[in-house]
């Protein structure tokens, strides 16, 4: 019994890093979409050489730079792991999501804009009234897919030390037990189910028209 | 005084020059038909009017005020752009409907955002919101969509979408209302659909210029017929001086093979 706390209180890690980011780079990925489509090219360029840098590097990595990264180079030590945890994934989901959101805005066809602007639609009403919800719909099927990797992405910070689910059983297989660790993917296949439903649920609500 | 002129209208691409200096201009009321080839430049002449592309030279005029000028590289407010469009309405090939709004909403959407901006709005807007869309109720009734008001643009025809566009750009009472190749998009069975809807607007002295290919409607509908070649307006006149009595060689020519 007391097993199973332990990997419940594991878990609760897993969730706060998985809703923490999702609540910071949901926002965040649109900010960096913005950037990188704007006309302005050294912020488009600078944006996507972010983007590169973070999709190109593992997030593992990622995680050790946020650790040791503030304390060897400006000389202020980042004092807690799970804040160096959370700016990690953040900042790794929202560039991620940034590109999902920039092929969803790519996607809607001219003339929407066109169409808007003749009814003399400001830019930011044409963008909010008519183009944002096209949008959303198309972008929930791979934002499901993202987000159900992040789940599973979350046990990731076991490696700098945030005693998550899978690190949580890993004691326990030092003493001699080896079911909590394998008893672990029951939590990640729980909470995948249900994003699943929740996902599924979303699509079929936004089904109400097709183009 | 020309409800619209249009002088020395030039327009390219890169090295490609599409309108060479179009000049025309039209009154009130007039429902003007502009005719050509596939790339003789009809369709750019549509959005440069509409301010879809900007002109490389050449001026605009509505009601005497200069809408466009393409010296002039100040910058205008947002505002001031929205004013100056506002004054035309466009019906386009691909209909381009809101996917997400139903038929109402279509038509709604941008008269309410619009009243946003009016001083009452605060304190009136349930009878700003109900006269607008009884006004555009009246609007889809009078293209023959009164019954489909809750529908999305998915669920009807072609030609049904086209009606809802009509009755869009219609919301906005425009002091011109441009169609550009209205039923290109559409089956021939359709198009008369589209045409009599236009035809009807004609008599409620709507002032109209249509970018068509059915020569044949030009010829019953329109006060005037422009025939575009190259960039540039080859034949203005009535229908009856345009198609059946040409000037130039390649209106003759394009005529034999349109008719």
């Amino acid at each position: 019994m007391e097993k199973w706390q332990s990997l419940f209180d594991g878990f609760g890690f897993n969730l706060l890093i998985f809703f923490g980011t999702i609540i910071a780079a949901v926002p965040l990925g649109l900010v960096i979409t913005f950037c990188t489509m704007s006309r302005f090219k050294p912020l488009s360029y600078l944006s996507k050489l972010f983007v590169w840098i973070i999709r190109g590097t593992p997030l593992m990595l990622q995680l050790f730079v946020f650790l040791y990264g503030p304390g060897l180079l400006l000389g202020i030590p980042m004092k807690s792991r799970l804040t160096a945890a959370f700016i990690a994934f953040i900042i790794n989901y929202a560039a991620y999501f940034s590109e999902i959101y920039r092929g969803g805005i790519e996607s809607i066809s001219k003339g929407q804009y066109e169409a808007g602007q003749v009814l003399g639609l400001t830019k930011r009403q044409v963008f909010s009234k008519i183009v944002l919800f096209q949008v959303i719909k198309r972008i929930v099927p791979p934002m499901g897919n993202e987000i159900i990797t992040l789940v599973k992405d979350t046990s990731l910070v076991r490696i700098i030390g945030v005693a998550e689910i899978i690190m949580s059983a890993e004691r326990f297989s030092k003493q001699g037990f080896i079911w909590p660790l394998f008893s672990t993917g029951l939590f990640f296949l729980a909470m995948c189910g249900l994003l699943t439903l929740l996902f599924n649920y979303i699509e079929k609500k936004l089904n109400y028209y097709h183009t | 005084m020309a409800i619209l002129e249009v002088k020395n209208i030039c327009k390219s691409f890169g090295d490609t020059e599409v309108l060479n200096g179009v000049n025309f201009s039209m009154e009130k009321s007039e429902i003007i038909a502009v005719i050509g080839s596939s790339g003789s430049g009809k369709t750019t002449l549509l959005r440069c009017i509409n301010f879809l592309e900007t002109a490389t030279e050449g001026e605009i005029w509505v009601d005497g005020e200069c809408i466009f000028d393409a010296k002039d590289k100040r910058k205008i407010t947002a505002e001031e752009m929205r004013k100056r469009q506002l004054n035309f309405g466009l019906v386009f090939q691909s209909f381009n409907l809101f996917p997400q709004y139903s038929v109402l909403e279509n038509v709604t959407l941008a008269p309410k955002l619009m009243a946003k901006e009016r001083p009452d709005y605060k304190t009136h807007k349930k009878e700003i919101f109900a006269e607008i869309e009884e006004n555009a109720k009246e609007l889809l009734d009078r293209v023959g969509l009164s019954d489909k008001l809750g529908s999305y643009p998915c669920e009807l025809s072609g030609g049904q979408q086209q009606r809802v566009s009509i009755a869009r750009a219609l919301a906005l009472n425009p002091k011109i209302l441009f169609f550009d190749e209205p039923t290109s998009a559409l089956d021939p069975e359709i198009t008369n659909e589209i045409l009599k809807v236009i035809k009807d607007l004609a008599k409620k002295q709507i002032t109209m210029i249509i970018v068509t290919h059915e020569i044949e409607f030009a010829r019953s509908v329109a006060d005037r017929i422009i025939f575009m070649n190259e960039g540039v307006v080859l034949e203005d006149g009535t229908p009856d001086e345009v198609i059946n009595n040409p000037k130039n060689e390649r209106t003759k020519a394009f005529l034999s093979k349109m008719l």
